[in-house]
């Protein structure tokens, strides 16, 4: 299933790295905050996998959109932040 | 974001130590050395032998200390021959002897 575009998601807070050698492409600061999908960028092999030459699921990337002052509680402007995450990571809230 | 969880080092996105300090925008020359590094990786890449996915992992994998002390370029080199010796593709020998020669 594939996100549409202005759905509200949560991502994961999980810390794969704290389990043992990972190599994870969703930054720290976006663990258990909540975001909008922005747009499906396609479909990639999971790259956690490939940094192991593991044999990777093929998983959907999206631009998912988040407001600064939801990640930083001192931020003075609304800026947003577009990040790029794998929907292994999301979960439609 | 709270100091106690479990953040790896490379993961410097937002931490708050460097909301205080100006962002180096300047362009910085390639040395022959960083060329010939990411010539090297896009052949490693092009011959299936490791990944940029295995690229940065590698790199992640430095310890801290070194890491900083590590230029970019320097990082990937890190990285390649970390990957090249766990994957047999060099052995430590090889290296050495290789270093040797070049004095």
């Amino acid at each position: 299933m594939t996100l549409a575009p202005g759905t509200e998601v949560h991502v994961k807070f999980d810390w794969p790295e704290a389990r043992g050698p990972a190599h994870i492409r969703t930054p720290h600061y976006l663990r258990g905050k909540t975001g909008t999908v922005v747009r499906h960028l396609g479909d990639f092999a999971n790259p956690e996998d490939l940094a192991f030459a593991r044999p990777a699921v093929i998983l959907p990337l999206y631009h998912v959109r988040f407001d600064a002052r939801t990640l930083w509680p001192d931020a003075v402007t609304a800026d947003e932040i577009l990040v790029e995450l794998y929907g292994s990571w999301l979960e439609p809230k | 974001m709270s100091d106690d969880l479990p953040r790896a080092h490379h993961d410097m996105g937002g931490v708050s130590k460097y909301a205080c300090r100006p962002v180096d925008t300047e362009q910085h020359a390639l040395t022959p050395f960083d060329r010939e590094v990411d010539a090297l990786r896009q052949l490693l890449g092009a011959r299936k032998v490791m990944s940029v996915d295995e690229l940065r992992r590698g790199i992640e994998a430095i310890p801290e200390e070194t890491y900083h002390a590590l230029t970019y370029y320097q990082r990937w080199m890190r990285s390649i021959t970390d990957n090249l010796l766990r994957k047999g593709v060099l052995t430590e020998a090889e290296l050495e002897q290789a270093l040797a020669e070049l004095g």
